[in-house]
């Protein structure tokens, strides 16, 4: 495991905002931290990199209990929390220059981040002028200027456009193929999932699912979607005749699937009822509203 | 010892183009400037001046502003400036999150401002020596040739140094935990007018309040001693140093424990 922690707790004040946490994040994965806002992914982040001191429970970054190994860890990670720190008054080149003197790397390292981000061109701007995607991109060259085996990224793609959401999610792929490991939070699972091997939910400082994205897409439950033209009588004589129905919308309803019979009895079941059905299909709920479930239900 | 040196030269990247640094260099020149003109246009004035008495009065137009006022605000200045970098761009979490010891990122801060300051007074000694100089060359009517008292500036510069490494501390720990610019000004500035109020009085136990020490180093410089009357002897290391020294070091060494076990936001 490249991270474990171990009943990982945290509180500010009286309020415990991150309760028991116990993250597994194996080598060479890409794995997705995910929650709504203000569930604990930054202060589990923050737990991570030594800077809030952990209230419970122990951190292990490369097999090292992570209080005693500060600086050796340090040494090997990358990070990005919350929006970039920049310094305006600097050039993107002087704030990359400015971090590699400290990490004792070459100024070659440098511009190969700047041409990794595509801010050659920009590197003599004042960093304060740059849109919020350059300063986004400038915070991960910064973040992989030590080329870290571990890469914890706090939403990054927080305020990018879709181009520079996308540019990010490839630049991961890239260095999970170089064998390092990627940590990555997010509030939005539409935005890893397309790319993440590993994903980690958490609500109100509770890991609610971990597991492989194989995993998750399992305990997905499959639904029959039926369209037809009065949704809410339609519900109504399903009820009737004992059936759960999950979800009402305007012009369809969701019924947990249990067998292709069923779903034929539904249907005759609605027609000889009078009701007209436009459309009756198996179907997975999208991992989105699998994500909403797992956040807002099991509190 | 490395990470110290690493951050020390990263703290001067950083500040090389900001008023944090430039203030170091630009409050001598002016206030130096500033008494070559006064003497200057006013030279007929200094005609009759003894050499050593032009060169006390030259001097004590720079030594006056920064005995009583200047130096403290600058001070205070300094300890905000250096740590205003970090909150303004929010760079906190960074700088701890590097493989570099607390106490390297703490140290090498606290010892650029002590660096800033440093400067700051060293530049006041040499623009004073160098523009007496010019003075007695462009006006030979004004003999400060015929005196010499680089040692004697040196050391009073050195003494108001000292003198101002409490207020050092204690406002580089304050602008260290506050990220607005209020809070340790405003508290400086209240505290340095009340050590002026405490100096000028001459309470006798303001040599224990950190902000009257530069005034206090001033006004206890000169030893009363009964040698010549054409010469200066300067007295160091007098009870507002000390206590100033304690207070820096004690300070110091708290706001590394401070550190050590805050948590950054």
């Amino acid at each position: 495991m490249v991270i474990q922690t171990n009943g990982l707790s945290f509180s500010f004040g009286d309020q415990q905002v991150v309760k028991s946490l116990s993250l597994e994040v194996p080598a060479g994965s890409i794995y997705g931290f995910l929650g709504p806002n203000g569930a604990g992914k930054t202060t589990t982040i923050k737990m991570l990199l030594n800077l809030l001191k952990t209230g419970e429970g122990s951190i292990h970054i490369f097999d090292k209990e992570l209080n005693s190994n500060r600086i050796g860890i340090l040494k090997q990670i990358g990070s990005l929390i919350e929006q970039p720190a920049i310094y305006h008054h600097l050039t993107g080149k002087e704030n990359l220059m400015n971090r590699a003197m400290l990490l004792q790397v070459k100024e070659q390292r440098v511009d190969d981040m700047l041409k990794l981000v595509q801010l050659t061109a920009a590197a003599g701007k004042k960093a304060g002028q740059y849109s919020l995607g350059m300063k986004q991109r400038l915070g991960i060259a910064l973040a992989l200027l030590n080329d870290p085996k571990l890469l914890i990224l706090d939403e990054p793609t927080n305020g990018l456009d879709p181009n520079g959401i996308i540019e990010i999610r490839e630049l991961m792929l890239r260095i999970v193929k170089e064998g390092k490991t990627v940590f990555v939070s997010s509030h939005l699972l539409s935005e890893v999932e397309k790319m993440a091997t590993h994903v980690g939910i958490i609500n109100h400082g509770k890991m609610m699912f971990q597991g492989t994205i194989g995993d998750l897409q399992n305990i997905n439950q499959p639904q029959v979607y039926i369209e037809t033209d009065n949704t809410v009588d339609a519900a109504n004589l399903l009820k009737r005749h004992n059936l759960e129905v999950s979800e009402i919308a305007n012009d369809h309803l969701l019924i947990p699937f249990t067998s292709k019979q069923q779903i034929s009895e539904m249907n005759a079941l609605l027609v000889q009822n009078g009701i007209t059905v436009f459309g009756i299909n198996k179907q997975h709920k999208d991992l989105e509203r699998l994500f909403l479930d797992i956040t807002t239900n099991r509190n | 010892m490395k990470g110290f040196i690493l951050s020390f030269r990263s703290e001067f990247y950083k500040t090389r183009k900001t008023l944090g640094f430039w203030g170091a260099i630009i409050l001598p020149v002016l206030i130096s400037l500033l008494a070559f003109v006064a003497v200057y246009t006013k030279s007929d004035k200094f005609v009759n001046t003894p050499p050593m008495m032009l060169w006390v009065q030259l001097s004590m137009i720079s030594l006056g502003s920064m005995g009583s006022l200047l130096l403290p605000i600058y001070t205070i200045f300094v300890a905000y400036s250096v740590n205003n970098v970090e909150h303004k761009a929010d760079t906190w979490k960074t700088l701890f999150s590097l493989p570099l010891s607390r106490w390297a990122v703490y140290g090498a801060k606290y010892f650029y401002a002590l660096f800033l300051l440093f400067l700051c007074l060293a530049l006041f000694v040499i623009f004073n020596i160098a523009f007496g100089n010019l003075l007695g060359a462009l006006k030979p009517e004004l003999k400060f040739g015929e005196y010499h008292m680089e040692l004697e500036l040196v050391q009073v510069y050195y003494k108001l140094f000292l003198s101002a490494l409490g207020i050092l501390s204690i406002q580089f720990l304050l602008s260290l935990l506050w990220a607005d610019f209020l809070k340790p000004m405003g508290l400086g500035f209240v505290a340095t007018i009340t050590g002026v109020i405490l100096a000028s009085n001459n309470w006798e136990y303001s040599y224990l309040f950190p902000y009257a020490h530069p005034m206090g180093a001033v006004r206890s410089m000169i030893k009363n001693n009964k040698g010549p009357a054409n010469h200066l002897e300067i007295n160091i290391y007098t009870h507002e140093v000390y206590v100033s020294l304690i207070v820096a070091v004690v300070v110091f060494v708290a706001g590394y424990y401070i550190v050590q076990r805050r948590s950054i936001k």
